[in-house]
Parts: structure tokens; sequence; C-alpha cells
């Protein structure tokens, strides 16, 4: 589905992607670990065009992403949120979900998305006249997960969900991208600090490290060989 | 008493142009985080379309039509041509870009039209509807509340009620998660920049009559005045704005009623460095708080 191809990146300078390779079928969760710096949020923001690559290929679904603008791609399919819950803080929790089905043309089904994401989270329901800033921070990653789902993505690119949330509700969230994966074969590129709480739910398990991919394995093999996590993720 | 009541209602007649003007300087500071100090001479040079299109055709309000379609354009040009490329290192560059822009266009007005004043015909007459002895609303105060409420009420509606409202307003707030969400943030900022700059327009053409006359430095002092409102209102917000303009109107209006209109240019900088003095953020500045 997503074809990452010696991708090459940065922010002038010195690249802080250098050849990264990774790809991820339909209804796949991979987790993308590895240290501060290793170049994770590099990698999503590259994918979703926030970032230009100066070399390598990303392709979805066969075409090339590369050169579409950032506001076209999640048209194509792909939803990225970003890291800190990049909710819109002075618009209000219904004013943020509509926001996400906004550029859809089938007006009828993004007003269906957007009750079922009140469905999935009723504390937002509960909420909906409240501007984003008045919200707890695992509200604001309900709100800014719940807004990707509005616009009906087959792809989720997520940058640390479980920053600064309790465990129990980085547990529900991590639930929660399995149930989306169960039930409409959603994929997800999921970019974590927490490692047990995103191996916990990834299929495949990628480490970065200084901006290249060092090992790419089943998130079980990840989990169980103690000399992989020792060496690259430090428990 | 008659005194202060005219007084009165003439200071909220040139607010309510100063309230319009306010609230395009507030559209354009929000969507691009840049004091439009263009504004005055754009908003002239829409004036002058309507001047010629008037003397063309004989009509008021094809003139005005014409004058309002030209600030969307001027707006949206100047946008796309200009300002878009103006690099954001320093908020101090698209402020000397501003100032080149009043430069540039007052003096493409002075060699088309001439650096003289040119009356400018009114649609409705000047003179007070007396009640009671007392020479109060003219129909073209009423035509001047009239059509900045318009705009005023229009504005409000398009950025709450509707989804290019709610497109601009995230735009402004957070570009970047904007775009993630499908949103032409480009565009937005064109179409705000369109926007302010056909408001602005309006509060030239009301206003513009009153005074001396058209003449490409017209809308200086009114300027001022507004920023002034902007100020007062907290540059952000849009209510602010239009509050302030009506109290800067009061207040001009008596300071040249009581110490003579003289005073009131020095007036409405002094004004404006005190506001900017004790209340630098503005009295009606909305929430500070951040995404996290």
């Amino acid at each position: 589905m997503l074809e990452i191809e010696g991708l090459v990146a940065g922010y002038g300078g010195a690249p802080v992607l250098k050849e990264v390779d990774l790809s991820i079928a339909e209804g796949q969760i991979v987790a993308v670990l590895g240290a501060n710096g290793a170049g994770k949020t590099t990698l999503l923001r590259t994918v979703s065009g926030l970032v230009r690559p100066t070399a390598g290929r990303i392709t979805f679904d066969g075409a090339d992403l590369r050169g579409v603008p950032v506001e076209q791609v999640v048209q194509r399919g792909l939803a990225h949120v970003p890291e800190g819950r990049g909710i819109v803080a002075e618009l209000t929790v219904d004013e943020n979900l509509r926001l996400g089905g906004l550029w859809r043309k089938d007006r009828a089904d993004a007003k269906r998305a957007l009750n079922e994401v009140y469905d999935l989270f009723p504390a937002l329901g509960e909420r909906r006249r409240l501007a984003g800033h008045q919200l707890s921070g695992g509200e604001r990653q309900m709100l800014a997960l719940g807004r990707a789902l509005v616009a009906r993505p087959r792809m989720l690119l997520l940058d640390e969900p479980s920053l600064g949330l309790a465990p129990r509700v980085t547990a529900q969230i991590m639930q929660l991208l399995r149930q989306l994966r169960e039930a409409s074969g959603l994929a997800v590129l999921l970019v974590e600090q927490n490692v047990r709480s995103a191996l916990s739910v990834a299929d495949m398990g990628t480490v970065m490290s200084l901006g290249r991919v060092v090992v790419s394995t089943h998130a079980d093999a990840l989990r169980d060989d103690v000399d992989l996590r020792h060496a690259y993720l430090g428990f | 008493m008659d005194r202060f009541i005219f007084l009165t209602v003439d200071g909220l007649s040139k607010g309510a142009v100063f309230a319009a003007f306010a609230l395009a300087i507030v559209l354009i500071w929000r969507g691009a985080r840049i004091v439009n100090f263009a504004q005055g001479a754009m908003a002239v040079a829409a004036v002058y379309v309507a001047y010629s299109v008037t003397g063309a055709t004989g009509s008021y309000w094809i003139g005005f039509t014409a004058a309002l379609v030209s600030g969307l354009v001027f707006g949206a040009v100047i946008e796309r041509v200009v300002m878009r490329h103006v690099s954001h290192t320093s908020p101090l560059n698209s402020v000397i870009v501003a100032l080149g822009l009043v430069l540039l266009i007052q003096a493409i007005l002075g060699m088309i039209y001439g650096n003289e004043f040119y009356p400018i015909q009114t649609p409705f007459s000047r003179t007070g509807i007396s009640v009671g002895g007392v020479s109060l609303l003219s129909r073209y105060d009423i035509y001047v509340f009239l059509a900045v409420g318009a705009i005023v009420v229009g504005l409000a509606f398009l950025f709450t009620r509707t989804p290019a409202g709610l497109r601009m307003r995230s735009s402004a707030f957070a570009p970047e998660v904007s775009r993630l969400l499908g949103v032409n943030v480009a565009g937005m900022l064109t179409l705000g920049w369109a926007l302010a700059a056909a408001a602005g327009a309006l509060a030239g053409l009301l206003v513009i009559p009153t005074e001396l006359g058209l003449h490409p430095n017209a809308m200086d002092l009114v300027f001022v005045s507004s920023f002034t409102a902007a100020v007062v209102g907290g540059l952000d917000s849009p209510p602010g704005a239009v509050i302030g303009g009506l109290a800067v109107g009061l207040v001009l209006s008596y300071i040249s009623g009581y110490l003579g209109s003289d005073a009131t240019p020095l007036a409405a900088l002094a004004l404006l460095l005190a506001v900017l003095l004790i209340r630098p953020g503005g009295l009606f500045s909305g929430v500070k708080t951040r995404h996290v």
C-alpha cells in the first residue's frame, strides 16, 4: 500500500533521513521506534509532504506521492495526525471534527463519518461546544484521531499518540487502533517512544537510528529478542 | 446638550467607518500576522475606480459595486504577487514592503489623477433630519450605519457559519494542521486579503465624501484612527475592532467638537500612543492559549 525506498530528506544541511526503506500493506500496523532524533517524525512529515525529499521514492497505491501538495495527500486516503495532538485549540470540538471532512465531495457521508466519531468517542459528544484548549490531554488525542477518521482514511500516520498520556488512556488508544483495523482494514504507521504500547498493537516493528532503519521485523520478534531490545530500545 | 448629541451621532458615524476599516486590518493580521499599512492606499485606489466608473456611467451604485470588486481584486493581487513572497525572518520585512506599497500606489494614483482633491457626490443627503429643533442623523449617516452593519454581520456570518469561514479561521490559527486536513491554506490567505481589501474599499467609499474629497492621501488619517481602533480591540478580535472603531470615533468627535478640529490628527496619534503604552495587548484580545 505504502512503499518507501531509499528516502533521503531533511531541513537543509545534513539530511535527517538517510536512505530509509519501509513498506506497509493494507490493514497492517507498523510501529516505528527509536530514540529522539532518529528521524521518526521527519519520516512521517516527508510522507505527508510537509518535508520534501531530496532522493528516493514514496508511492501510495502505486502512485508517486512526491510533489503531491500536502492538502491533497489526505484526499488520497492518507491521514497524518501530527505530534502534540495537532488540534486547533481556538476552535470547538465540533468545528475541529467538521474540518476533517470539509474537503469531501460526499457531504452525506462526511456527516455520517462525523456521527460515527461521536459514537466512537462519547466524551467528545459531551464536549462538542467546548474549545480545543479546554480539553484534557487524552481528549485532545481522541479529538485529533477522530478528526483524522472523519476523512475515512485508508492509512493513518500517527505521531506519538501516547505522549503525555496516562497508561490507561494509551492502552485505550492502542485498543482502538486494533478495532479500526479489524473493522475497516485501516493501516497505521505508528511512531512511538513508548515501545511496549506500540509493540502491543503492531504487526511489524521498525527501529530507526540516526536517520536509518537498523532493524525491521515482526513485532513479536522485536518484543522477544532481548539482544535487539537492549541494543536499540533500551529495555 | 444639543451639541453633545450632534457630536455623539457624528462620532458614531465616523466610528462605524473606522470599525469597518479596523475590521479589514484585523482580518489580515489574523490571517497573515501582517499589519497592512497599505490598506489606506489600496482603499483610495478602489475609490478612484468608483470615481471613474461613476463619472462614465453617471450611477453612484455602479461605481460603488466597481469599487468593492476592485477592492477584492487589489487585495488578492497584492497578496499573491507581493506579500506572499515577503520573507518572514523579521516582522519588519512586511512592514517595510507595505510602506513601499503605500508610496507606489499613491504615486501611481497621482500620475493618473493628479494630486488635487476631487469632491465626491453622496447618494443621500448629508443634512441632518431635525427632531424637535435638534439636528440629528442625516440620511447619509443612516446609510453609513446600514452599510457597515451589513458588512460586519456578513463577515461574522461568513466566518462563524460557513465552511469557507471555518477553513479561514483554522488556516489562521494552525496553518500546518489545516493543510494536513486538506485545507488550501494559501487560497484562504488570498481570500482573506481580498475580503479585507473590499471592506477597506467600502470604508473609503463611505468616509471620503464626508472629508476633503478624493486624493491619493485621503485615507492616511483614517488609517491611523482605524489602526488605533484595531489595537484597542486587541488586533486579533473582530468584535474588538468594531467596538474599538466606535469608541475611537466618539473620542475624536468630542475632541474635535470641544477642542477644535485642528486637534483631531494629534488626538488620533496620541490615542494610538496611549493604547500602545498602557495596553499593548489591546482590551479585547482573545484566547492566548496555543495548542500544546
